[in-house]
């Protein structure tokens, strides 16, 4: 078993020793580590591969495939995004995301806080109402755009029963209103999103120690004192998560849209996410890719100084 | 007129009877121990006294004022807890005067308060820091401020000791104790480490089922326990009991296997002598041994089974007609295991309790 | 200790419970706004019901809040058998069971891949494998339509694309996170000891996966399976980019059958197809209400 070549290989002195290997660290937790390549396969491949993929071709002129060669005639370096920003649909887009954005995340927290605590007043028939405000999100997005669309129906809807009630000139026809519409898209977003929060909220208020409780009560605290002055701070943490898994859902909008308004009246309620899909299977690849693209750095604003935040903050514990 | 007075209390949850027709009285300035095993009710009775917890029966009254329908902040009262419930986003100096501030005191009333409470606590150079700074000791420290500040004359506490580690432990007792000593208010404690109760407590109330079964001072309640269920519980090491009968013959005496104890010496507590099933109670700190032991009224040599050194002095084990009995020896005296030593007591400073009751005899 | 009097004049004072207002303002504050949510909440669901209860011409013609003068069920079995999606008119059975076809084997790959990766994580870590699962986790917040392309052509190059295949591939794929997440965190919190326990027996990877921490783990799988089966079962995107003209799920069939504008819009057909689409996920809500909640907790509780 003599090693007749000039190198010798960790451990083979060992070996011929009679003594067992020591591993090599490549080698060590092979099992583990062959488990695991699916994950380290989707990062590598999917998160990191394709979102550069998508970024490299941005600076490309691909049509309606990705162009022949990106390097040379193909290269369009930023241009793509000069005429993104140039085209008017786009801002309509961005301004629909923004504008439905803030509106529903306020209202989803404000509404979801408020009924958390409501929830937390030692109610009776508490699993009944947790219920009823949770179902929507075990609802398809694609449902929830479909029924709304039904229910503020003009000809159909909540206009037409307010009026065979008696009051004539009650008009609700936001749906089919320019101006209008990115409104009716809040009121089903909320309804779809709150019941989450709210049972986070709850989750989290429960966590309050019953003897602070106790204490503001011999202190004198009134209640919603103790609440405003007391909870919500101790409740930072849940407040910060909702606030990034809800603004994470509200980026990604995309069948509450389709199913709801598809994008209409004319272009009025296009979304980014919308704009994305028609642009990159349709009529201009690269145009799809620098939205997409900019979507992906709104996002990452938002995602990483909390991730920072939130991680480096573990490490340091 | 009583500090705090409770009068036939009830306190039911649901079907379940956790408080049992409750009657205490506590004096001005007096410390009062609430003593108990997990479940007895002591906390409870504490979170009614507060107001914390509606009564289902009966009444309280604090300071002569009938409260029972009184919010805790209008009984005039002053609670620490086992969690100490610092609110964890303000500063020590804002625990301390969130509530007055929210009772709408004046500012320098409140700073002279606070002042006063940081001076005897010494946590002055604490003021600015928020709980999460802290040490546990320090965290007690302000919670006992944050009763202090509020001028009242009962002070509760619920198991204010339970978070420390051993040694903190004792520390804050003994500054417990200061504090009692320098304020001379009314204090109410609940503990379940019966070391704390006998060390803090003028009088203690061992409570067991939602009942007090004995409200007497320490000292009383360690010679004379009224139940076996008392008896148990206080002196540590624990008291040793011994299965037998009472027989009311020429003489009376404590039968137990082939042994009988002379119980001349002992006062009975009713007129009536118990005829039947019963346990007696000798404390291992009550045993001697050796020369002394032949002249007590009641002495047996006993085989040295288990020797557990504690340090300060050493325990014991050996078996009294089979049945275990532990004693107390100074550290130096070496025995080992298999030695025969004569062990004695005084059946006086024993304890007779009657078998199916657990009752004083 | 003072025996207690019964004395008359004590029993004008305050003693036992304190008198609670049944209606105390606070409490009908409380219950009024809670009712008020629950009607937001539940009007779009009986809504649906109703509607899909009608026949077309009292829907025209009544009040979308009115209950159904009469009960006809037509509009049900039209979607289901005979609902037109784009060219076919065969109904919504035909979305059900390709819903079925997608969602059953990306539940069972993506936890299973998940479960692994999540074992892996927390009792096997090797230099790098946090730094993975990090990027891993940064990478949930991504938006899909930033991948999907690329996407795309991976599955093309791989003989996959417009197949069932691909859409267990991409469901497992962006499953990932929250699932490792999950099983991460679950098996960290197990206690260590067994582990080292079986590990000192002489067990490797795979046998204690299987044989310890498989057989503990009934509450995460079943978190697991209730939060996969509920958003693969809702999916639509994915659905329809990568399954395929055939194999479209019942979402994105019940799209088509509702905003093709195609003769005349059987609004009752339309409710119907969208109660039927929901049925299954709300099922699986009101039988496992609790085990829902803690999924959604789950997901948002780190670490």
């Amino acid at each position: 078993m003599a090693n007749v070549s000039g190198t010798l290989k960790s451990g083979t002195v060992a070996e011929q020793a009679g003594a067992a290997k020591p591993p090599i660290r490549l080698f060590r937790n092979m099992a583990a580590k062959l488990a695991l390549t699916p994950m380290m396969a989707t990062v590598i491949f999917v998160f990191i591969g394709c979102t550069l993929w998508t970024m490299f071709y941005s600076l490309t002129t691909s049509r309606v495939l990705p162009a022949a060669d990106p390097l040379g005639k193909d290269f369009a370096g930023l241009s793509q995004y000069v005429r993104l920003f140039g085209d008017n649909r786009w801002q309509i887009s961005v301004n629909n995301l923004i504008v439905y954005g803030l509106l529903t995340l306020v209202f989803v927290f404000v509404i979801g806080f408020l009924l958390a605590v409501f929830m937390d007043q030692k109610i009776r028939f508490e699993n009944t109402f947790r219920t009823i405000f949770l179902y929507p999100f075990a609802l398809s997005f694609v449902i929830t755009g479909l029924v709304w669309q039904w229910m503020l129906n003009p000809a159909f809807g909540l206009q037409k029963s307010v009026r065979d009630l008696g009051w004539e000139s009650f008009s609700f026809d936001w749906i089919a209103n320019r101006r209008m519409v990115v409104y009716t898209l809040v009121i089903a977003g909320v309804w779809q999103m709150t019941g989450l929060v709210m049972a986070l909220m709850l989750a989290g208020l429960r966590g309050v120690d019953d003897e602070i409780w106790k204490a503001s009560r011999v202190d004198g605290i009134p209640k919603w004192r103790t609440y405003i002055q007391i909870v919500i701070p101790m409740m930072r943490p849940v407040f910060v998560t909702a606030l990034v898994i809800v603004a994470a859902g509200i980026v990604r909008t995309y069948d509450l849209v389709v199913a709801m308004t598809g994008g209409g009246p004319g272009l009025s309620s296009q979304f980014p996410t919308i704009y994305i899909y028609e642009y990159m299977f349709v009529s201009n690849l690269s145009q799809g890719l620098a939205a997409s693209t900019m979507l992906l750095i709104t996002v990452a604003i938002i995602v990483v100084p909390w991730a920072y935040y939130e991680f480096g903050r573990r490490r340091t514990q | 007129m009583a500090s705090v007075s409770v009068r036939e209390m009830s306190l039911s949850f649901g079907q379940v009877e956790v408080l049992k027709k409750l009657n205490l009285d506590i004096g001005q300035g007096e410390f009062l121990v609430l003593l108990g095993p997990s479940g007895c009710g002591k906390s409870t009775l504490l979170n009614c006294i507060a107001g914390l917890l509606d009564v289902s029966a009966g009444q309280i009254f604090i300071s002569g004022k009938n409260v029972t329908w009184e919010e805790p902040k209008d009984r005039g009262i002053g609670m620490v807890f086992q969690s100490y419930a610092l609110y964890p986003q303000m500063s020590v100096e804002g625990n301390l005067s969130f509530g007055l501030k929210n009772a709408g005191l004046p500012r320098d009333e409140i700073a002279r308060r606070v002042q006063r409470a940081s001076d005897i606590l010494q946590i002055g150079p604490l003021l600015k820091r928020k709980p999460s700074a802290l040490s546990g000791g320090q965290r007690q420290r302000v919670a006992i401020g944050r009763a202090l500040v509020r001028d009242v004359d009962v002070f509760l506490f619920d198991e204010p000791l339970s978070n420390l580690d051993a040694k903190l432990r004792s520390e804050l007792r003994v500054e417990i104790k200061r504090l009692h000593q320098r304020l001379n208010n009314t204090m109410i404690y609940v503990t379940h480490d019966q070391i704390e109760a006998m060390t803090l407590a003028d009088r203690i109330a061992v409570m067991y089922g939602g009942e007090i079964q004995q409200l007497d001072t320490p000292q009383a309640i360690y010679n004379k326990p009224v139940n076996r269920f008392v008896a148990g519980f206080i002196g540590s090491p624990g008291m040793n009991f011994m299965d037998g009968s009472v027989a009311n013959g020429s003489a009376t005496v404590f039968r137990t296997g082939d042994i009988a104890v002379p119980l001349d010496r002992y006062r009975f507590d009713d007129a009536i002598k118990s005829n039947g099933e019963a346990v007696l109670g000798v404390r291992p700190e009550h045993i001697v041994y050796g020369s002394a032991a032949s002249g007590q009224p009641f002495s047996q040599e006993v085989e040295v089974e288990v020797v557990e050194p504690m340090g300060s002095d050493t325990l014991v084990w050996g078996k009294l007609c089979s049945q275990n009995l532990s004693f107390r020896v100074e550290a130096e005296k070496s025995l080992k295991v298999g030695d025969r030593i004569l062990i004695g007591f005084d059946p006086g400073r024993a304890s007779l309790f009657d078998n199916a009751s657990g009752r004083r005899l | 200790m003072s025996a207690t009097a019964v004395d008359p004049a004590r029993f004008r004072e305050p003693s036992g419970p304190k008198p609670h207002r049944r209606f105390a303002p606070a409490t009908i504050m409380v219950y009024s706004v809670l009712l008020v949510a629950a009607v937001y909440y539940l009007l779009p669901l009986y809504v649906m019901v109703v509607t899909s209860l009608k026949g077309l011409d009292e829907v025209r013609l009544g009040n979308i809040f009115a209950p159904p003068l009469e009960i006809t069920f037509e509009p049900w079995v039209k979607a289901w058998t005979s609902a037109c999606t784009g060219l076919y008119c065969e109904g919504l059975k035909v979305g059900f069971f390709n819903s079925v076809f997608i969602t059953i084997p990306s539940v069972i790959v993506s936890i299973a891949v998940g479960s692994v990766s999540g074992y892996g994580l927390a009792n096997w870590r090797f230099k790098g494998s946090d730094t993975f699962f990090t990027i891993l986790l940064v990478g949930s917040f991504i938006p899909y339509q930033v991948m999907i392309y690329p996407l795309v052509i991976l599955t093309t190059k791989l003989g996959i694309y417009s197949t069932l295949y691909a859409v267990i591939v991409v469901h497992t794929i962006f499953g990932m996170p929250i699932l490792t997440l999950l099983f991460r965190n679950y098996f960290a919190s197990l206690p260590v000891e067994l582990f080292k326990a079986a590990r000192v027996d002489g067990a490797g990877f795979w046998g204690i996966f299987f044989r310890i921490m498989m057989p503990m783990s009934l509450p995460i799988f079943s978190v697991a399976i209730i939060l996969q089966v509920t958003g693969i079962w809702n999916d639509f995107l994915f659905g329809l980019v990568f399954a395929g003209l055939r194999n479209y799920p019942m979402t994105v069939q019940l799209n088509n059958i509702v905003n093709s504008i195609q003769g005349v819009r059987e609004y009752n057909v339309n409710m119907a197809a969208t109660l039927l689409t929901g049925l299954v996920p709300l099922v699986i809500y009101f039988v496992s209400g609790r085990l829902f909640v803690r999924g959604i907790a789950a997901g948002a509780v780190k670490g």
